[in-house]
């Protein structure tokens, strides 16, 4: 079954939907996005760095990803103006990744691969780093689910209960540089972030509760997988775009109904 | 045995101090309210009563194992988190569903429990969140100016439910405030903050203090007197000749007391 490509890449897909469903919501309802995009676009940084040192690719993206994320989250902690600073952050990281990657020596042609995904060329080996890395997090929030959406509805009411808001930031910071490494062979640095946010953002419209939104968005990110497979396969389209073309179509729709919903 | 002290404490913002050598501590079953003018400090001592922020001098010492009921200023809920009040009140510890029911009835908002929190009006939110902090059966209700953005009778109607709570929880009450009237004359002690402590004892020691007066002006006193006259006969006589020359200023200074604040 492993051995079709199509079955290899739709499972790549389906993985990393697990995991960008539940942390995919966190993002949305902490405001989180460009956090997001400053790790995903660290994550480019992370493959020259491995390429040039002969490592994994995912090591070297997780652990730039890592760094990166921490590094943000301690500026936040200092109370710098994180818009500008995440966005100086995520498209300095992005730029020197890519001056970086010009260094080492045949990787400019297949670029594209680690900016958009190379989902069709998914090995055996990549799906267990996805379903392993995508179970390792989904156990962690599964875990702290309770004491995470406490932190993200108030801190001070967080506090007041005994939970470290701090830690729990901390938890989720984790949690998105590793999915960042999961998810650069599907959708690639530059549609980590989208892979996140979209689901989510479709779930919002229908769901009534913090469960159903985050069930929800893992849903539709594996919906819109299969359904962005079957049309970079039909249409010959890039697969990682295809993907998140799926995604926004499912916002859209979602947002349609929504807005039906409440009377103006 | 107290259940929250703070000795000493000091509370920096950088270079500037918002708390010095603030000294407080709070008994099981009293009521406790804090008060002060805008920028005193008041918040920030209850957030570092609760370890949220750091002391830079001093010490907050709470019971060990203390189980505190916090109703925050207010809750602001990012409309992208779709929670119903009942989802809201099992947070962080399940409940059971009968205890949910039992607490919203419990602070007047029975039919709350399906909707969403963004749709609660303000009055409804805040005894949402009263209800939330009743169900981990605290023996301190932490409350910080929870009545901030309701109308007078909304106001009165959330202190009366505090004031019941009190008496059949046996909860001690640390409140934050500026609706002077309501809160003074609820409260067994009254603590007038300005960056430290400028007075405190009963409700009636602090109005009459220099301190208070220097603070809040005289309108005040007679906004006090409005309530006790209402709640304690025994002190109708006691006003009237000290302050003021005209009778009706009673009824008028506790709008403009709570709007000057």
């Amino acid at each position: 079954m492993l051995d079709d490509f199509l079955m290899r890449a739709a499972l790549a897909g389906i993985g990393l939907a697990l995991a960008t469903g539940p942390l995919g919501s966190f993002v949305v309802w902490r405001r989180m996005a460009y956090f997001g995009d400053a790790t995903a676009h660290a994550a480019i940084l992370g493959v020259a760095l491995a390429l040039a040192t002969n490592l994994p690719v995912g090591l070297g993206t997780l652990v730039v990803a890592l760094a990166m994320a921490v590094t943000v989250s301690v500026l936040a902690g200092k109370g710098w103006a994180m818009d500008t600073t995440l966005g100086t952050l995520a498209h300095s990281a992005l730029a020197f990744g890519l001056v970086a990657i010009s260094f080492v020596h045949g990787v400019r042609t297949d670029l594209s691969a680690y900016l958009f995904g190379d989902i069709l060329a998914v090995s055996k080996t990549d799906l267990a780093f996805i379903w392993g890395g995508a179970a390792l997090v989904l156990a962690v929030l599964a875990w702290r689910w309770s004491r995470l959406l406490t932190a993200t509805l108030n801190e001070d009411l967080a506090f007041s209960a005994g939970i470290d808001p701090r830690r729990e930031r901390l938890i989720l910071t984790l949690a998105l540089a590793v999915v960042v490494a999961v998810a650069l062979k599907v959708v690639g640095a530059l549609l980590i972030a989208a892979m996140l946010i979209i689901p989510a953002a479709a779930a919002r419209g229908v769901a009534r509760s913090p469960e159903a939104m985050a069930v929800l968005a893992s849903v539709i990110g594996a919906v819109a997988s299969i359904g962005g497979l079957a049309l970079s396969l039909w249409q010959d389209t890039p697969a990682g775009p295809s993907i998140v073309v799926c995604a926004a179509l499912a916002f859209a729709l979602s947002a349609t109904v929504g807005l039906r919903r409440t009377p103006a | 045995m107290n259940l929250l002290s703070a000795s000493h404490v000091c509370v920096r913002f950088g270079e500037t101090e918002v708390l010095h050598d603030v000294s407080l501590k709070v008994d099981p079953g009293e009521i406790v309210t804090i008060v002060g003018p805008n920028g005193s400090g008041k918040s920030t001592l209850l957030r570092a009563l609760l370890g949220i922020v750091p002391v830079a001098a001093g010490e907050v010492a709470r019971k060990s194992g203390l189980r505190i009921g916090y109703v925050p200023q207010r809750l602001q809920i990012d409309r992208s988190l779709p929670m119903t009040a009942r989802r809201f009140l099992s947070l962080p510890q399940r409940q059971r569903p009968e205890a949910i029911a039992k607490a919203l009835k419990r602070v007047g908002v029975p039919e709350a429990g399906e909707r969403m929190l963004t749709d609660l009006s303000g009055g409804q939110l805040q005894r949402v969140l009263l209800a939330r902090a009743l169900l981990t059966e605290p023996e301190i209700l932490l409350l910080d100016e929870p009545t901030q953005g309701l109308d007078q009778p909304g106001e009165a109607g959330f202190y009366r439910l505090i004031e019941e709570a009190r008496k059949e929880t046996g909860a001690a009450v640390l409140m934050v405030s500026h609706d002077l009237h309501v809160v003074m004359a609820a409260s067994d002690r009254v603590i007038c903050l300005n960056g430290h402590i400028c007075c405190e004892g009963t409700p009636h020691v602090v109005s009459n203090a220099p301190e208070y007066r220097a603070l809040f002006g005289l309108g005040t006193h007679g906004a006090l007197a409005l309530y006790q006259h209402v709640h304690d006969h025994e002190h109708t006589h006691d006003h009237g000749h000290d302050h003021s020359h005209e009778p009706h200023h009673h009824h008028i200074h506790p709008k403009k007391a709570s709007s000057d604040a």
